[in-house]
């Protein structure tokens, strides 16, 4: 058993050691369609004066065409080793990594034209040009036909909002601006894998907002495949329809958000308005009663998405007291990789 | 007076500490000055065969001996590039040094002498040895003329930061003075003989050189170590190294004081 | 054929980007232009100061020591202008520049050569140019076929050596990072010793900087040539013809060197 911490959404199902291969709910299972898969795919760096380390040990996973993946852990588990697999900057010391069907290694320069990647601390600007100069490059450097070119930057600048900044030099631009002007640049060619690493680290919550609503378009119109690597659970939750946890090197974790929520045993919270001052609602099956303020008027009470649902539970408390108004809060997803990370190996088995 | 000292020696041993951390940078470093010291050499040895026997009294192995006493220096000497006082006017961190007890020309020199004599151990001695044994040195002549050769080269350390310190004393009042930093960095590397000797210079350029305080740099401390100078000439050079020392020191404090109440009518 | 055609389009737009980047800078361009020159001057100086105390330096009088001072220095600058910036490449590993040109559709080296230009060098070459005018008159150079043809031969080819150094050192600096002034060696050491008559070196130096880093085919084997100096000891006019080989060698080595640190760079991560 190498894997004592892998586990799956889907209870009951035998962990086999090979840490999640396909994972059930989407349709990476045509692996032929996999717009990145990766094999057993492992890097060690050797370390001077050290033991050496397994960033990445003996990962498996695929990604199927359109798919919106969330590549969460903490800082040092892996995620950006594994990006630079991906696209060619790394070698892995062992197993294998195809992106686009392509070998990062030896297909770089084809890959680099079918992958667009955004790294949040690395610009891909120059920093001492106008934005628009930038765009221009870029547009030579992938030999966009100059009509295609104007059209799509003119697509992105509108989308993303950057028209004010074209004449500004990349370097006075404001990080919300330059981080929109980053995933641009990334995008210009219409590229079939967006790789975005960190995108709305530091960003304000309307430049994120922005972002976000500018991706989840982008993949409604282009079928573009989504790889981010974030510590923003927003991005996660509004972006990605899976998410891949990685601890140590390993995967961790493979389905969906509300699945990894379940496995982790991590409980919504369900807040109701009643009419009038009312008494602890204890005893409503599959919950836990967790407090009241005003007098009973409003209550919250948390229950398992695996044990019950919230119809069931507001039904429950219908029979008690009339409801004027309620709220569902979602698990804290940091919380429950949190809880990932803190259990014991083979501790949490869903 | 005694915690002042205090003060000055431990800024001394931070400098000194900084530098030794970096190990691999230190070998390059030796690798590099002993190449530029064999070329270096081989210029002016060649030199000297070319012109006969001597060239203003230097004969073969004087030479061999100026070269390799220029790259001991070399690291220790600062005679390119000091401009953390510009850059600290220029972003306001300067108003911070000034809140010191410590006045900010000696904080930064204590700080230069420090880096100086670990770079002298760490990277000069080396290139005693390997000096030695390339192409051959020559030593001062006596125990005395030791001990000037060492109170010269810290003279020249003090000289070498006290007029770059000045240089950068005109950011109070031009901001962009990166020009004027390059143009002396490169006058101060042809006056201070470290690539020909001043003693080669034609009369006019000699004079030239002479009402500036860089052959105090390099010139006059190979002078003394290479036993070129020796008794009362190894005295008068160390004490014109003094005369600059006082000069640029008083020149550096009036400056600063200038520079500061430029800032505080500025208000900045 | 197409694909290379459109490389080279891309990188022509990126150079073009970078002209206009420093214009946009014209006090500061300015100061690093009158820099460069004004060191170039300086340099100068010390050869003038050597030959005011010596009639000959390694067998060449004051007019062969300037021509090949002129040679050296413009050659070197103008692999400084075009690839000096290669040897910073522990800078673009650190700033994470390198890895953007892994996302790039174009050969890294490629990137890397053209990811800068510094216009300022253009100081220092005008020093050479004159320098070299200079030489040429007072050598009373006449304009044959093999003086022209060396000249030229000098130029390019010496340029291109020059430039093969930045490029072999960048493919070192994958292994030295801290160590990289190690490098200067074969850079500032290479164009140091290239403005040298190569008989002023003992044989080992001399050995190393004609054979292992061809420094004395910039300037000194053609200085031979132009103005018809005998040379000696095993450095003869004639083996300044074998410049394109010299030059072919230093790229060989320099495109292994680069093409093994990157290997390692991708097996190291930097």
């Amino acid at each position: 058993m190498t894997t004592g911490r892998a586990f799956r959404p889907t209870a009951g199902r035998p962990d086999d050691g090979s840490a999640a291969a396909a994972h059930g709910d989407a349709d990476s299972d045509a692996h032929s369609d996999a717009v990145i898969s990766v094999e057993r795919l492992t890097r060690v760096f050797r370390r001077r004066g050290d033991t050496d380390l397994a960033a990445v040990d003996a990962m498996t996973f695929s990604v199927g065409r359109g798919e919106a993946v969330g590549y969460i852990g903490a800082n040092g588990a892996g995620k950006s080793t594994t990006i630079k697999m991906l696209t060619g900057i790394l070698a892995p010391t062992s197993g294998t990594a195809r992106t686009c069907g392509l070998d990062p290694m030896r297909g770089r320069r084809e890959l680099a034209r079918r992958i667009g990647v955004v790294f949040g601390q690395r610009s891909q600007l120059w920093w001492d040009l106008p934005l628009g100069e930038s765009f221009d490059i870029l547009a030579a450097i992938h030999r966009l036909e100059p009509r295609r070119a104007a059209t799509r930057v003119g697509q992105l600048i509108e989308l993303l909002d950057l028209g004010p900044t074209l004449a500004q030099p990349v370097r006075s631009l404001s990080l919300g601006q330059r981080m929109r002007a980053e995933v641009a640049a990334a995008l210009l060619h219409e590229p079939e894998l967006i790789i975005l690493d960190e995108p709305t680290i530091g960003l304000d919550v309307l430049s994120k907002a922005r972002l976000r609503e500018f991706l989840i378009a982008q993949r409604r119109e282009h079928g573009t495949t989504l790889l981010l690597t974030t510590h923003d659970m927003g991005d996660i939750e509004r972006l990605c329809d899976r998410v891949l946890v990685v601890d140590h090197g390993r995967l961790a974790f493979d389905g969906t958000l509300s699945g990894l929520a379940g496995t982790v045993g991590a409980q919504r919270v369900l807040i109701v308005d009643l009419d009038r001052p009312t008494d602890a609602l204890h005893g409503i099956p599959h919950t836990r009663w967790l407090g009241a303020e005003g007098e009973g008027v409003r209550q919250r009470l948390a229950f398992d998405a695996a044990d019950t649902t919230a119809a069931a539970v507001l039904a429950a408390v219908a029979e008690r007291a009339t409801l004027r108004d309620l709220s569902i809060e979602e698990p804290d997803i940091e919380d429950v990789v949190r809880r990932i990370y803190s259990a014991p190996p083979g501790g949490i088995t869903g | 007076m005694r915690a002042d000292l205090r003060t000055y020696g431990l800024l001394a041993r931070a400098g000194f500490r900084r530098q030794a951390t970096y190990r691999l940078a230190l070998a390059a470093g030796i690798v590099t000055n002993s190449v530029f010291g064999v070329i270096r050499a081989s210029i002016l040895m060649g030199a000297v065969a070319g012109a006969g026997a001597t060239v203003a009294g230097y004969d073969e192995r004087a030479m061999s001996s100026y070269a390799w006493w220029g790259q001991v220096l070399l690291g220790s000497v600062a005679v390119w590039g000091w401009s953390e006082l510009a850059d600290r006017v220029r972003t306001g961190d300067i108003a911070a040094d000034f809140l010191r007890p410590v006045p900010p020309y000696l904080s930064y020199l204590a700080a230069d002498l420090g880096r100086g004599a670990l770079a002298l151990l760490v990277r000069g001695a080396p290139m005693i040895v390997i000096g030695s044994l390339y192409s051959g040195m020559t030593f001062p002549a006596g125990p005395v003329e030791w001990v000037l050769g060492l109170v010269s080269i810290a003279l020249a350390v003090a000289i070498a930061f006290l007029g770059h310190y000045l240089v950068n004393c005109i950011a109070f009042w031009i901001i962009e003075i990166r020009g004027i930093l390059l143009a002396y960095g490169i006058v101060a590397t042809l006056f201070a003989g470290l690539y020909v000797p001043v003693h080669w210079f034609p009369d006019w350029l000699r004079a030239l050189a002479a009402a500036t305080p860089f052959p105090s740099l390099i010139q006059t401390p190979i002078d003394i170590l290479s036993g070129y100078a020796a008794g009362p000439g190894a005295a008068r050079l160390v004490a014109i190294q003094v005369g600059w020392v006082l000069g640029l020191g008083i020149g550096a404090a009036l400056t600063t004081a200038a520079g500061r109440r430029r800032l505080e009518v500025q208000g900045g | 054929m197409a694909n290379r055609e459109g490389s080279w389009a891309a990188y022509r737009t990126i150079l073009r980007s970078r002209v206009r980047a420093q214009a946009g800078y014209r006090v500061s361009f300015a100061t690093d232009l009158f820099a460069t020159l004004f060191a170039g001057l300086a340099e100068l100086t010390e050869v003038y100061v050597i030959f005011h105390n010596t009639p000959r330096l390694g067998g060449l009088d004051f007019t062969a020591a300037l021509l090949v001072f002129a040679l050296a220095n413009l050659t070197f600058a103008a692999a400084d202008l075009l690839v000096g910036h290669c040897d910073r490449l522990p800078t673009y590993i650190r700033e994470g520049k390198l890895d953007v040109f892994y996302l790039r559709p174009l050969s890294l080296l490629g990137q890397l050569m053209t990811s800068e230009v510094s216009l300022r060098r253009l100081g220092r070459i005008s020093v050479a140019v004159v320098v070299l005018a200079i030489a040429l008159i007072r050598g009373g150079v006449q304009p044959t076929a093999a003086t022209i043809g060396m000249l030229a031969l000098a130029i390019t080819f010496g340029t291109a050596i020059m430039a093969a150094l930045f490029v072999a050192v960048a493919g070192l600096q994958f292994w030295l990072l801290d160590g990289r002034e190690f490098a200067n060696v074969f850079t500032y050491g290479g164009a140091y010793a290239a403005q040298q008559s190569s008989l002023v070196f003992p044989d080992p130096v001399r050995i190393f900087f004609t054979f292992v880093v061809p420094a004395a085919f910039t300037a000194y084997l053609p200085t031979l040539v132009i103005l018809g100096l005998p040379g000696g000891d095993a450095a003869s006019p004639s083996m300044a013809w074998w410049l394109p080989v010299a030059a072919a060698w230093v790229w060989g080595v320099a495109l292994l060197a680069w093409g093994r640190g990157v290997r390692h760079y991708q097996g190291a991560g930097g």
